[in-house]
């Protein structure tokens, strides 16, 4: 806001980028940090201004850009601000094409989280997927191009389902008002676009594109892919789906699924990523109870569980940017070599798991509190036993096969090996500091949530959760020591649901070259024969009587219907692709027209 | 800095794992003899003393075993699985 004038962050990541190859090389890295600082200021000078700014009316559409209150602003706050340390990590980057795309899915991010009616969620949401694909395309190993591909179909049968929910939604109740939906009686639409959403979420089992595209991910677009898809869609359930049950067990799966692939991977940044499926599975829960304390949880959640995930992202991606290794099988021992990074990670460990004076001890707790008030009991206990899982992994298996363990570097990863250039270590310095200031000073983040009032009568720092969360802590870290020959990395992968679609491709593939291709041959032969044949054979007949010219009057039928032949053959050249593509055309038309008619 | 806490921890292992266990026995302790459980939510944390030490502990080794165990009937796999 500056006076009345209200600008959209989005416009402000998205223009930045547009203009970006204008800049000149010398300004470049000045120009990197000052557009995400401007649409920092932007949201910053948002607070307090709540109302809808931004409305277009286009044909029966009403279009808007900006709605601005408690929930949106805080999501809003948390990624402009994540974009502005993820620019500052990839600031060596000379490629311009590589912030283009961070930034426009930024902007794909924010355009989602300030809309008003789903129209213009849907086209913002697609421009996520579309810039994201990037930023794993951009690793250009030859994996990459098909990781990007299995992402961005997924996405896009995700986007499928989400538009279906809204056309029949508009269809059932003429409004595309993104309001929170009837979750005491879902009906279709409510279930599809839940659907859409909760495969951005990535709940299981519309989960696998996550940790398949976040580990293949290039070192600076996975800390920009960790933070906005999964919190985007867990801002949209928040806003729209609040309260309905069945995401409350979905989310308790979630976090302990992500907890039992985490202990299986080697990875280190695979394994952070199914920790994203865990820790989002709080939120979802959150989402889920709907209550004020659980929306305030969720919300909290997220913003702590960017900033963290951000800097374990960047913890690990500076040693495969150093090294070139991510794998724990390849790696350890490096605390001599790469010190400072193992702090930084090491305060994300911390903040994930939770620990007394780190983020996510004054976040998590929210929503296990809520659970638990709610009698939800079962939820309560399953919530706080992934969390020890969280610890587990986040908190000692990553430094500790990184930094310490076995020393399995070879000669090469072992020299390269070092800690990184300024700008990444900035970055990591900056979240760092934010990490534990969340969890010192609880006002800076209460005061930003949802529900002020719910979140100032709640206070973490009692002597029975300190006591908690310490007992479940160092149990957990005895339980690790005790047990960590069983917990050796081993140089394998793991199986997820994206076998499915992998395999099931694959199956598609063998089809497409066995029975598919030997079917469009035969349709095609069938076509000469059935169409062709009899209408050359027409054509031919009518010449043969032209040529013997009994009346004058039929001379030019057998040119038109030689002529005709001809067209009907231009037109349908007999392969089945082109029939199907006729066919569905003329299916989706007819559909476009019912819906609108 | 850093490196040299950590060659100086290093060089003292079996003292810090001694503290460790020490640490661990005064956190249970200060549970169970100071802190005040009239506001927890369940019986079991009201009347086990120590119970989310043993909470985690169990939750630990839980994680770990099932995990594996889930890991090694089939689900992890050679690198190259796909690949081929």
């Amino acid at each position: 806001m500056i006076g009345n004038l209200w600008i959209h962050p989005a416009a402000v990541m998205a223009l930045g980028a547009l203009l970006m190859p204008l800049v000149p090389r010398a300004a470049k890295k000045a120009y990197l940090l000052l557009v995400p600082a401007l649409a920092f200021g932007a949201v910053y000078l948002m607070n307090g201004e709540w109302g809808t700014y931004g409305v277009f009316k286009v044909l029966d559409f009403e279009l808007i850009f900006g709605r601005v209150d408690r929930l949106s602003h805080v999501f809003g706050y948390i990624m402009t601000l994540m974009a502005f340390i993820g620019t500052l990590y990839g600031l060596h980057e000379k490629e311009d094409a590589q912030h283009m795309a961070a930034w426009l899915y930024v902007s794909g991010s924010l355009g989602t989280i300030y809309s008003g009616d789903f129209l213009t969620l849907f086209v913002f949401w697609e421009l996520m997927a579309f810039a994201s694909v990037f930023l794993v395309w951009f690793r250009r190993r030859p994996q990459s191009l098909w990781t990007g591909y299995r992402y961005l179909m997924v996405h896009t049968a995700g986007g499928l389902a989400l538009l279906a929910g809204f056309i029949l939604r508009w269809k059932a109740t003429g409004s595309l008002a993104f309001e929170l939906l009837d979750v005491q009686n879902p009906d279709l639409a409510t279930y599809l676009i839940g659907a859409g959403f909760i495969l951005n979420a990535a709940v299981p089992p519309l989960h696998a594109w996550l940790p398949d595209a976040y580990g293949e991910a290039t070192v600076g677009g996975a800390v920009f892919m960790c933070a906005f898809t999964t919190k985007t869609a867990v801002y949209c359930l928040a806003r729209g789906l609040a309260g309905l049950d069945i995401l409350v067990p979905l989310g308790v799966f979630m976090a302990l699924y992500g907890v039992v692939y985490a202990v299986l991977e080697n990875d280190a940044r695979r394994l952070l990523a199914y920790h994203i499926i865990s820790q989002v599975g709080y939120m979802v829960a959150g989402c889920g109870l709907g209550t004020e304390m659980a929306i305030n949880g969720a919300a909290a959640h997220a913003f702590a569980h960017i900033l963290y995930k951000g800097l374990l992202f960047m913890g690990t991606g500076s040693v495969l940017y150093m090294t070139g290794k991510s794998k724990f099988t390849e790696l350890g021992g490096l605390w001599e070599k790469m010190p400072r990074a193992f702090v930084y990670t090491l305060i994300g460990g911390l903040s994930i798991s939770a620990f007394p004076l780190f983020s996510g001890f004054v976040s998590k707790s929210m929503i296990i509190a809520a659970g638990f008030e709610e009698h939800n009991y079962w939820a309560g206990f399953l919530l706080t036993l992934a969390s020890a899982g969280t610890f587990l992994h986040t908190g000692l298996k990553v430094p500790y096969f990184i930094w310490f363990g076995k020393n399995n570097c070879s000669k090469e990863t072992w020299e390269k090996a070092a800690d990184p250039p300024w700008n990444m270590e900035w970055a990591m310095i900056i979240a760092s500091f934010l990490c534990i200031f969340i969890g010192s000073y609880t006002p800076y983040l209460y005061n930003l949530l949802p529900y002020p009032e719910a979140a100032a009568e709640y206070h973490p720092y009692t002597a029975y959760h300190l006591s908690e969360t310490l007992q479940i802590l160092l149990f957990t870290a005895l339980g690790f020591f005790l047990l960590l020959k069983k917990l050796e990395p081993e140089p394998k992968i793991s199986i997820d649901m994206d076998w499915f679609y992998r395999m099931g491709g694959r199956l598609f593939y063998r089809l497409a070259r066995g029975p598919i291709q030997s079917a469009d041959s035969a349709w095609g032969e069938g076509y000469r024969y059935c169409g062709l044949f009899p209408l050359m054979t027409t054509a031919r007949f009518w010449s043969w009587f032209d040529w013997h010219g009994i009346d004058t009057v039929v001379d030019g039928i057998a040119r038109t219907v030689r002529a005709v032949g001809g067209q009907v053959r231009r037109l349908q050249t007999g392969q089945v692709q082109m029939t199907l593509f006729y066919t569905v055309s003329v299916a989706a038309a007819v559909l476009v027209i019912f819906v609108l008619g | 800095m850093i490196v040299k806490i950590i060659s100086f921890l290093r060089e003292r292992l079996r003292t810090v794992i001694r503290l460790s266990y020490v640490v661990l026995a005064l956190l249970v302790a200060w549970d169970v003899v100071f802190v005040d459980k009239h506001h927890a939510h369940t019986w079991a944390e009201k009347h086990i003393p120590g119970f989310w030490a043993l909470f985690g502990f169990v939750a630990c080794v839980l994680i770990i075993i099932v995990s594996k165990w889930y890991g090694h009937l089939g689900i992890m796999t050679r690198e190259d699985y796909y690949d081929r």
